[in-house]
């Protein structure tokens, strides 16, 4: 009983971790490269499911059509938030660049009120992503599995495209030097713009595994998996995408394990994280995995 | 710098959606200015969203109050405690209300309550059913039914109806509302001699409960109760089915908005709660006059909805028994509003400024809350009911 109990604990665990991980490796990927800290992640997210969401419902596309469309019109938000918000700060001080990303978040989350309304929506999840099955006694709901596997697979992707593209050796140079990458010839608006897409995509895709799970939509839903994505992100090295999902991980498994062998505490659980956040910034600024850029 | 400006203006542009509609800030006393601070956005936006169709409704069925035109006036408090304050205060002084409505939850009506205390405006809540909301308040007033109320039907309904003996609970530690009515129903259930075998928490917006709901099931519990608002319900019956948590589940009148069945669709069947109203069972005049033109427009009337719009009458029937609209004249109307029958039945406002009332069971069923039962309170003598569900 005991350790079916503590198993049980670890599945919970797992499948609350990799989804803060697989929203995080966006966050961490757009600040590798960018060195910005890009807080309208959440509000991007947020976008994407509701893409799905009128996918699915208005437009009656089948799941798998919809949540692909969702994906490209958030990558496409993503770029036109980089058009509009990002570019005419790009040469500004940083501090800039990180106002900036707080008022687009700001924008988002009250076009999405103003647009959805701030009514709570209900998220079709389809049949296949409801399955539970039940092994030994432990419970697997299907998403607990499907989460992991995609957020290994975008990891993956991520990794490939950045280490064995030539796009990706771009990122890697701006990363390093964006003028002069600029000089070489490269250009750095276009690359920027592709970061972009490829952060909100995955961001996207963070926030439909997020709706299928806990199937609420609303505009203000992308504020606490951001700051918990953002968390995940520093834990594992900002900057660092294997890190960000280790961090993902680790966070979740923190918080199930925290309600459930205190639960007197379980209130405290966005605490206990934020402070994660505090103690990993005084005592080991860089993350778990010690590294400053995705090389 | 071009971009720089369009930039700023979207910023500009972003601040003003937060900001309520433009109000004309001269107090002109040819209009009964009433104000409705509410969670229009945020985790209860949705009964925010319905009481404010209510309150817009009832307007437009009663539009004049003493001869003169009502005009309303929209805060939103955004589920915040702070924000709650900060709307009262700007209903106050800036908009120069006489009365107030709202707010849909405990915790920020209580958040409200001292600010409009102090100005001497009195304050209706449709919903906030916490007993400390109106405790030694001269000016707050409410036309629901208190916690200790519904915590102890909705416990003796698990113990003696449902006969079930140990029971489990999932608690929202950040709302004064949850702690409130879970208490009441802890002490009415072991009173009556069941046992509480586990007692969880989380805190609203927490999406999460798979860590309390192993742990509930580790303990062999034959009830779940769990008086949360309903996107925490929803998300927790879900998970529960998921980890294979199969039992009944109670709750409160917090999730009776139909955003409850939105987000937890075939998961949240079977679910029991202790609600202000349900349609099947309404049957004063005031309901039938008010209900079909409302559904017309909006669809199934909701429980907020309905509490919003009694609110409203409540009001402007105690202003008109002022004959003024002076706070501490409405207000000793409001003190002795006496069987008044609104949509959700029969109210009488006694001590506190607590509507003493019938409460009614509810049941998710074939999606849609479907009526049960009807209870009466212990003090009130009861009202000659007529038989219930009319039809099906």
């Amino acid at each position: 009983m005991e350790l079916t109990f503590f198993l049980q604990q670890m599945i919970n665990g797992v499948a609350l971790g990799s989804l803060y991980g697989l929203i995080a490796i966006g966050y961490t990927m757009v600040y590798g490269i960018l060195r910005l800290i890009n807080f309208a992640h959440g509000d991007v997210m947020m976008m994407g499911c509701y893409f799905a969401y009128f996918g699915i419902l208005m437009f009656s596309l089948p799941w798998w059509a919809s949540f692909a469309v969702a994906v490209l019109l958030t990558a496409a938000l993503g770029v036109l938030i980089d058009k509009g918000a990002y570019v005419p700060v790009r040469d500004a001080p940083r501090i800039s660049a990180l106002i900036t990303a707080i008022g687009v978040s700001f924008l988002l989350e009250n076009l999405g009120l103003v647009v959805f309304g701030g009514r709570p929506k209900g998220f079709e999840t389809p049949d296949m992503f409801n399955e539970v099955y039940e092994v030994a006694g432990l419970m697997f709901p299907a998403l607990v599995l499907w989460t992991p596997l995609l957020t290994l697979a975008i990891l993956g992707a991520i990794l490939f495209i950045i280490h064995r593209t030539k796009t990706g050796r771009a990122m890697r140079c701006i990363s390093h030097d964006m003028e002069t990458t600029k000089l070489m010839g490269v250009s750095v608006n276009r690359i920027i713009s592709i970061t972009f897409a490829v952060g909100s995509a995955a961001a996207a895709a963070g926030g439909i595994m997020w709706a299928m799970r806990y199937p609420e939509i609303n505009p203000l839903m992308g504020i606490i998996p951001g700051l918990k994505a953002f968390v995940a992100a520093v834990l594992g090295g900002i900057g660092n995408i294997t890190g960000a999902m280790l961090g993902g991980l680790l966070l979740g498994i923190a918080e199930i394990l925290l309600v459930s062998l205190m639960p007197e505490l379980a209130g405290y659980r966005d605490a206990i994280a934020f402070g994660l956040l505090i103690m990993i910034l005084l005592f080991r600024p860089t993350g778990l995995m010690g590294t400053k850029l995705p090389e | 710098m071009k971009m720089k400006h369009v930039l700023v203006a979207f910023m500009v542009l972003g601040l003003a959606f937060t900001m309520p509609a433009p109000a004309f800030s001269q107090a002109k006393s040819d209009t009964i200015r009433i104000g409705a601070f509410l969670p229009m956005t945020g985790g209860v936006a949705a009964y925010g969203q319905g009481s404010w169709q209510g309150i817009q409704s009832a307007r437009d069925m009663k539009p004049t109050i003493l001869g003169k035109k009502v005009e309303l006036f929209l805060a939103d408090d955004k589920s915040d405690k702070i924000e709650a304050a900060n709307a009262v205060t700007r209903l106050i002084e800036k908009e120069k209300v006489i009365a107030i409505i709202g707010s849909s939850i405990s915790g920020n009506t209580m958040a409200g309550a001292p600010i409009a205390e102090k100005a001497g405006v009195p304050i209706v809540s449709p919903t906030a059913t916490n007993p400390l909301v109106t405790q030694g308040k001269k000016y707050i007033f409410r036309v629901c039914f208190i916690d200790p109320f519904q915590g102890e039907m909705a416990a003796k309904y698990a113990y003696e109806t449902l006969k079930k003996r140990k029971a489990a609970l999932i608690i929202d530690k950040a709302q004064d509302y949850c702690v409130g009515l879970a208490d009441f129903f802890e002490k009415s259930f072991t009173k009556l001699g069941g046992q509480i075998v586990a007692k969880t928490y989380c805190q609203t917006g927490d999406k999460d409960f798979t860590a309390q709901i192993s742990a509930i099931k580790a303990k062999n519990p034959d009830v779940l109760y769990m008086p949360n608002y309903y996107t925490e319900v929803a998300l927790a019956m879900k998970q529960a089915k998921d980890l294979g948590l199969n039992l009944p589940v109670l709750s409160g009148d917090g999730a009776q908005d139909k955003a409850l069945i939105d987000i937890g669709k075939q998961y949240v069947e079977g679910l029991m709660l202790t609600g202000h109203f349900e349609k099947e069972a309404a049957s004063t005049p005031l309901a039938k006059k008010f209900i079909p033109p409302y559904e017309k427009k909006y669809g199934k009337v909701g429980t907020f909805d309905v509490m919003g719009a009694d609110a409203y009458f409540v009001l402007a029937d105690a202003i008109e028994r002022a004959k003024s609209t002076d706070g501490a004249k409405i207000r000793a109307a409001l003190a002795t509003t006496k069987n008044f029958k609104g949509i959700s039945g029969t109210m009488t406002i006694g001590e506190d400024g607590n509507a003493i009332k019938s409460l009614v069971i509810v049941q998710v069923r074939g999606g849609d809350f479907r009526y049960v039962a009807t209870v009466e309170p212990a003090g009130a003598k009861p009202e000659p009911k007529k038989a219930a569900p009319k039809k099906k």
